[in-house]
């Protein structure tokens, strides 16, 4: 009886404390308080564009003053909807608060990851090709894989950036009060902003992701939309803009945008995928100079990803710099240094610790993710979270950031097809993956590069995380080895390029006015 | 003398996860009566359902799970039994180039009560409550599906039986509740429907429902299974794209099992079955073998109860 007593207790006990856990979950971004930043850089209007000639390019009309009857009923509009406010349009307001640049950055992740879906096959093993013309029909456009994600991001965040400083030189320029100071009756439900409201950062950051994300993802719309419509909204219920703020800001936001959807036309990545003539000639080269051209492991053989996209222009560098870094090629694939690093490949797969899986899947961002230029965006905005920057200032980061990643990712990929070097499993087939084997050449990984190149310019924004950023990326390079998809070779060159990519960016930083 | 052994139904999903149960029948053993031993089994698909697609993976061609079990039932008192297994998990895929995974994978342990044994005329009619819980003996990976050893969560199992018999031949029918805690993976964010910036995923909870018949003699059990898997929630696998701990697995699946007691030495019973998944949403169509060997034993040889002329 007691021994029966005692086992019932036990298992009592069990159930209970399985019932007592919580499943509620926390984003790390989900709670954040509003953004406050410590310098409102109320001069960004002199800061160095990227695309734009000047911060003036375009212009904005003087908003209409503050005693005007048309000002008063915004501000009524206002005070209509501060009546009474529902929870989530509280939410809204607190969502959006933490910062803009930050929530469409999310937003932009949440799209990568969801689009980054190779597509199926044929019936005949060919494969389909995403077609913007016509993203809805499978297979889906875009396929947001790496390259594709990492241009993305760079667009949207340059973009952002360069609005942004057209924004702040009209602010200054007009100098238009906030609504609040204006009308003392208006509630302000996020921090008070010493800098003026014409036209509203937030709305061109909106206005200038829209016009990006439509051309990035087509079949989106509604979804897009969407998130500009509640963020305006956010706007007007938390009284830190009139609409004539928001529209003038929406407006400029667009016409940035187009110059920068004028560039992306003409990157050359629309012709990135290439042709199975091109990608049949890339082996033949190979073969050519003695080696073991790359093979694609996929069944059925899917066409590499896309081999050109080392031709798409870069952001820091014209095309000849971009060859220029280019490093040497990998070692012969018949000699004994690629023999002894297969065996080394070898050996990490071959009894896995539990730790190095761990660190593989840490840093995979495969299939289903928002790749590995994403993983360093939500780095860098966590830890830009704690500098509380303005949202000028978190747009120039993120757009050095990204433009020093995709400009890594062209220079990887150019090296990766002139190169064709095959993957460890292709030389060994014993070598069985920890995750997903990439469908493109080995030399050099692409992890390695993103990551080093992302290290490299988040250590001049960041600097005392500078340590921790050169750990991540040398753990992310070695993730590649750990995980059988990589030789040390790809591993440690990708570190060299993509330190290499990254000092344009912070050559940049130093001269675009902006300090660090 | 009766030997009383624990029925296993192992239960294979995409997720290779493979649980064995120990709750799923209506054998109790005696007071001071304890049965234990080893059980193999292997599970293989090579089609599987991609949400409630159902497609093949050449990229993976036959996905196997290998099961090594050691499972045992203690008997408290004629009407309460406790009961645990350990299973070794192996896995690995035919084609492709992704790794299997090996590990021990959850503890299990249940009571069960047979709360109701009567007689209505010549038929008997018993009802069990069965309450469990099982949980990852070792850091196993949890987010490498369809290789990952399990899905890491800790789970409490809530099952009500009824068994009815009439001479030889026996219902038994079963409905449980399945509360799944959350688990943790080794990225720090990851997206199902939306973008989570956290390493935790809210496992759905998950219900489970069995019906078996059949044949229940003296020497010899069989019977056959009818058992339907539901996860209350989850979301399916899109296109092409890899599964996830917190997909909604849901399968139907129809078995056979049959037990021997070895009637010159009734301290042994050999056990073999097959399992074969006639429907499912987000995980592999997976048929089934197992086989193990029990010995049963009374601790105490006064509580054996004498045998019946």
């Amino acid at each position: 009886m007691k021994k029966r007593i005692y086992s019932l207790a036990i298992i009592a006990a069990a159930i209970l404390s399985i019932g007592s856990c919580s499943k509620s979950i926390n984003d790390r971004t989900a709670e954040l308080p509003a953004l406050s930043p410590t310098s409102v850089d109320e001069n960004a209007g002199t800061w160095k564009p990227i695309l734009l000639s000047s911060a003036s390019e375009f212009s904005v009309a003087a908003p209409g003053a503050t005693t005007t009857p048309d000002y008063i009923a915004q501000l009524n509009e206002i005070k209509d909807w501060q009546q009474d406010i529902s929870k989530e349009e509280e939410s809204l307001v607190k969502y959006w608060g933490a910062g803009a640049v930050l929530r469409w950055n999310e937003i932009l992740r949440t799209l990568v990851a969801q689009h980054n879906l190779p597509p199926y096959q044929n019936a005949d093993g060919t494969y389909p090709f995403p077609n913007a013309n016509n993203p809805l029909a499978y297979p889906l456009f875009p396929f947001a894989n790496p390259p594709y994600a990492a241009r993305a991001y760079a667009y949207v965040s340059a973009a952002q950036y360069d609005a942004l400083v057209a924004a702040y030189y009209y602010k200054k320029l007009y100098n238009r009060p906030a609504p609040s100071n204006v009308d003392a009756n208006i509630k302000t439900l996020l921090p008070k902003q010493s800098i003026a409201s014409y036209p509203s950062e937030d709305a061109v950051i909106a206005g200038v992701s829209v016009e990006m994300m439509k051309l990035l993802f087509p079949g989106d719309q509604e979804f897009i939309q969407k998130q500009a419509e509640e963020h305006m909204r956010a706007r007007i219920i938390s009284g830190a803009n009139v609409r004539s703020d928001l529209e003038a800001g929406m407006a400029l936001g667009k016409l940035v945008a187009q110059k920068f959807v004028t560039r992306a036309r003409g990157d050359r990545a629309g012709a990135a995928a290439s042709n199975a003539t091109q990608w049949a000639q890339m082996e033949t080269d190979a073969i050519n100079k003695g080696e073991t051209p790359w093979i694609s492991l996929e069944l059925p053989k899917r066409p590499p990803m896309l081999p050109l996209f080392g031709k798409v222009k870069a952001f820091l560098f014209d095309s000849l710099t971009a060859i220029s870094l280019r490093p040497p090629p990998p070692p012969a694939t018949s000699s004994q240094k690629m023999k002894d690093e297969l065996a080394e490949v070898y050996n990490y797969v071959k009894n896995p610790t539990r730790e190095n899986i761990r660190i593989v899947h840490f840093w995979a961002d495969g299939v289903g993710t928002y790749t590995p230029p994403g993983h360093w965006n939500a780095i860098a905005c966590e830890d830009f979270l704690k500098k509380n920057f303005s949202e000028v200032r978190w747009a120039r980061n993120l757009a050095l950031l990204n433009m020093a990643v995709m400009d890594a990712g062209i220079v990887c990929w150019d090296t990766k097809y002139y190169y064709f070097n095959p993957r460890p499993t292709q030389l060994n087939p014993a070598i069985k993956t920890l995750t997903g084997i990439p469908n493109f050449p080995a030399y050099i990984s692409g992890h390695s590069t993103f990551s080093a190149a992302a290290a490299t310019i988040l250590s001049v924004i960041v600097p005392e995380r500078a340590a921790d950023y050169d750990a991540m990326a040398k753990e992310a390079s070695m993730s590649r080895l750990y995980g059988g998809i990589h030789y040390r070779s790809d591993c440690e060159v990708g570190l060299v390029v993509g330190k290499n990519v990254g000092n344009y960016a912070v050559a940049r930083s130093q001269t675009d006015g902006a300090g660090n | 003398m009766k030997i009383k052994l624990v029925i296993i139904v192992a239960f294979s999903v995409l997720a290779k996860f493979s649980f064995a149960q120990t709750d799923v029948d209506a054998i109790m053993m005696n007071k001071n009566q304890f049965c234990f031993g080893p059980m193999y089994s292997y599970s293989s698909w090579d089609h599987y359902w991609e949400g409630t697609l159902k497609r093949n993976n050449e990229n993976l061609g036959t996905v196997s799970t290998k099961m090594f079990n050691v499972m045992g039932n203690w008997g408290i008192t004629n009407n309460l039994n406790l009961m645990f297994s350990v299973p070794y998990v192996k896995t690995k895929a035919t084609a492709g180039t992704l790794a299997g995974m090996k590990g021990i994978q959850d503890l299990s342990i249940y009571a069960k009560w047979r709360f109701l044994n009567a007689s209505i005329g010549k038929a008997k009619l018993k009802l069990f409550a069965i309450a469990g819980f099982s949980t990852p003996l070792d850091n196993y990976v949890i987010d490498f599906l369809p290789l990952s050893v399990g899905l890491g969560s800790t789970n409490g199992i809530f099952r009500f039986q009824a068994d009815y018999q009439y001479k030889k031949f026996t219902v038994t029918a079963s409905t449980a509740s399945w509360v799944r805690s959350n688990v943790k993976i080794d990225r720090t964010s990851y997206y199902d429907t939306e973008m989570h910036y956290t390493n935790v995923v809210d496992m759905p909870n998950a219900s489970q429902q069995q019906i078996r018949a059949g044949y229940r003699g003296k020497y010899l059990i069989a019977e056959a299974i009818l058992n339907k898997w539901t996860t209350k929630g989850g979301f399916d696998i899109t296109r092409n794209n890899m599964p996830f701990p917190s997909n909604r697995m849901n399968s139907t699946s129809l078995g056979l099992s049959a037990k021997y007691t070895i009637p010159a030495f009734t301290n042994l019973s050999l056990l073999a079955g097959t399992q074969y998944t006639l429907a499912g949403r987000n995980v592999g169509q997976s048929t089934q073998y197992y086989g193990g060997v029990f010995y049963a034993f009374y601790a105490n040889k006064k509580s054996k109860p004498q045998p019946k002329k």
